[in-house]
């Protein structure tokens, strides 16, 4: 075990999966000698080259299509797109071909790809570097979205995503990734797509959420905790597919369910969430569904105060919890 | 135009070796067999539609002669080719059957490309390296960058060919996957049918340039404009294009200037934006009556030789008719595959 923040940890599973399968390529805006924005890929091109670890010119669609081409061919691309807020180019070659080469050729093409996206708020991002874009996604069929909010649940995630058959988006919430510390195994594993983890068990209400609002909802739980109310924080980790097994055994189980999101709320993860309890659970709750998310604004403000008004914080949170636990 | 008029007009290609791009006389022949079977199966195809049976078509009537004579100057055992909705001919010529064909058209079961579930010659082939995944223009050329890309990475001399229409030439992916391209030198030909209509939209109205091949000097390779009606020069240009991606040279610009005999699809009537001059003008360049003509001068072939071809390729689309009109559409469970590897879709 070694401790490392979740930035070392894509890092660290982006060389061992380069060095474990040689087609595994990486591609994206200034990944190559900058090691990215974030220094995600900060010294892979001194190990796997300019061949392997290419600097494209600063055009979303032809990162996304080249990836989708090179891995109908054979390759297992991971392609960075540096934001979120600048995926929107590269929509066309995700939505439109991506998620549709195996069912379109019935079988006979697959794109084993991967898309790492720095997303998320709380960084003074403002409008253009703040956005969550995981709905468009999550609403996809073909398509897997990810979004590990810890060191182990990056590293694991992401290594299954490298090395599934079939593309993956995999959202890193960028204000985790130097913020959250966590202990993760030196040796190989992998985390399962579409398994929710329960990150703290609890008896009197169930909160369920993913990202950075995960870090926020423990922190609440422990307030909560300190009320005499005892949270259990449900991490979605894959928004496609949703866990739905595992939301509804929590939400039946505890009686009430709160759900907890950065993204605005109108449809979206927390919508389908709160349809899936309402589906499965009706008869076992003992309060409503509730949600929390930010207003209904552009995410969001660049100017301090309003960002942090933008935001849900662990004392939102708590409130919500306190709520909800008095009905 | 004869390719030396081509060359001299628009080509920043190197002079292929004397004798390279050569077509031999017997191989003239069968690339019109397959054009004449192309048109006939084309024109059953319309024939279909209006019968009910065949939702939707789009012709390549009219580009029958480029298609032909780029597949030709190729290596289907080896190469890759990203098509678009209008590659009918390039079906036929890389060995598609009529009966695969037109199960496409009538979205019956044991349709090769994608068991029917996609318009016809979407999906990918079962034979050769041809794949179509979706009527978005221009998507599959920034997708043919990345195969290129992977087979120079994996070490192989494979060559991408990857076709599309001047409409396609507008889109910004056109741009982004010949700059890639143009940056890794990747052994790509962009072959552009230019029929001077996207849809309805004259030419004079997609671009302010005469060529879509002038483009290719703003990505640092070579763009040749040629007359697609003209096998023979079709095919030297693709061979040329073929021997500079294989040696490692890069991409080549290939514009083929073609006609659009028919509207756009089925669902079009091209009355109501060409003239009745225009379209009569058109006629003239149908390149199965070029090709033809080229073969009775040459002595190649006797006119009843030329009946024998007709015949031939009439009955041979009767008979694949025949068939799959009988054949059943796919049952509706077969939807549920495929949708991500081991499942049956997921929630």
């Amino acid at each position: 075990m070694a401790e490392m923040t979740v930035i070392e940890a894509v890092r660290d599973t982006m060389f061992a999966e380069m060095r474990r399968d040689d087609s595994v390529i990486l591609l994206g805006e200034d990944v190559g000698s900058r090691g990215g924005v974030f220094l995600a890929s900060d010294g892979l091109i001194d190990e796997f080259g300019e061949s392997r670890v290419i600097d494209t010119p600063l055009a979303e669609s032809s990162i996304a299509g080249v990836a989708l081409g090179a891995a109908v061919n054979g390759l297992r691309p991971i392609a960075e797109i540096q934001f979120a807020d600048f995926m929107w180019p590269a929509i066309n070659q995700l939505i439109g071909e991506a998620s549709k080469v195996r069912y379109g050729t019935n079988g006979v093409k697959t794109a084993p790809m991967t898309v790492r996206v720095p997303y998320g708020g709380g960084v003074r991002g403002g409008l253009y570097h703040s956005q969550s874009i995981e709905v468009l996604f999550a609403h996809t069929p073909g398509l897997s979205v990810v979004a590990p909010a810890t060191p182990y649940d990056a590293k694991g995630l992401l290594a299954t995503a490298i090395r599934t058959n079939d593309p993956v988006i995999v959202l890193e919430h960028k204000r985790t990734y130097r913020l959250v510390k966590g202990e993760v195994p030196v040796e190989d594993y992998t985390i399962p797509i579409g398994k929710a983890e329960i990150k703290r068990p609890g008896t009197d209400m169930t909160l369920i959420t993913y990202g950075l609002m995960l870090h926020y909802s423990l922190q609440a739980a422990e307030m909560a905790a300190a009320n005499g109310i005892d949270v259990e924080v449900v991490d979605l980790r894959t928004l496609r597919p949703l866990d739905a097994d595992a939301i509804a055994e929590s939400s039946s189980r505890t009686g009430k369910a709160l759900i907890v999101q950065e993204d605005t709320p109108a449809v979206s993860i927390s919508s389908e969430v709160a349809a899936i309890i309402g589906e499965r659970c009706f008869f076992d709750l003992d309060g409503p569904i509730t949600r929390l998310g930010p207003p209904e604004i552009p995410p969001m403000p660049f100017s301090p105060i309003q960002e942090a008004a933008f935001m849900p914080s662990p004392e939102k949170i708590l409130d919500a919890i306190t709520k909800l636990a008095e009905v | 135009m004869s390719a030396t008029e081509n060359k001299s007009l628009n080509s920043t290609l190197p002079e292929s070796k004397p004798g390279s791009g050569q077509i031999s006389g017997e191989r003239l022949v069968e690339l019109y067999r397959t054009m004449v079977l192309s048109r006939y199966l084309d024109q059953r195809v319309w024939l279909l539609n209006r019968q009910g049976k065949a939702a939707i078509a789009a012709s390549a009537q009219g580009h029958e002669a480029a298609q032909v004579a780029c597949i030709e100057a190729t290596d289907p055992s080896r190469d890759h080719y990203l098509i678009y909705y209008r590659q009918f001919t390039a079906m036929v010529a890389l060995g598609t059957e009529p009966e695969e064909m037109l199960r496409g058209f009538l979205a019956k079961e044991g349709e090769p490309m994608s068991a029917a579930r996609q318009f016809p010659l979407h999906g990918a082939h079962p034979r050769v390296d041809l794949f179509n995944f979706s009527n978005v223009i221009a998507t599959q050329l920034p997708q043919a960058a990345g195969v290129a890309l992977a087979d120079k990475l994996k070490g192989l001399d494979a060559v991408t060919v990857v076709y599309f229409g001047d409409g396609a030439s507008s889109q910004g992916d056109t741009h982004e996957a010949m700059n890639f391209a143009g940056v890794h030198k990747l052994p790509v030909i962009f072959f552009c049918e230019n029929n001077r209509y996207a849809i309805s939209v004259s030419i004079e109205k997609q671009m302010g340039i005469e060529s879509v091949a002038s483009r290719a000097a703003g990505y640092g390779f070579p763009g040749v404009r040629v007359d697609g009606a003209d096998v023979v020069a079709v095919h030297e240009v693709t061979k040329t294009a073929v021997e500079r991606a294989r040696a490692g040279d890069g991409p080549t610009l290939i514009e083929a200037s073609v006609e659009r005999l028919l509207p756009h699809t089925t669902d079009d009537d091209h009355t109501r934006y060409r003239s009745t001059e225009d379209i009569e003008q058109m006629s003239k360049r149908d390149p199965l009556l070029i090709l033809a003509e080229l073969l009775k001068r040459r002595d190649l072939i006797t006119e009843s030789q030329d009946e024998e071809i007709h015949d031939k390729a009439k009955k041979r689309v009767n008979v694949a008719t025949d068939t799959v009109d009988a054949e059943a559409f796919p049952n509706v469970d077969t939807m549920f595959e495929h949708v991500v590897e081991n499942t049956r879709g997921h929630a």
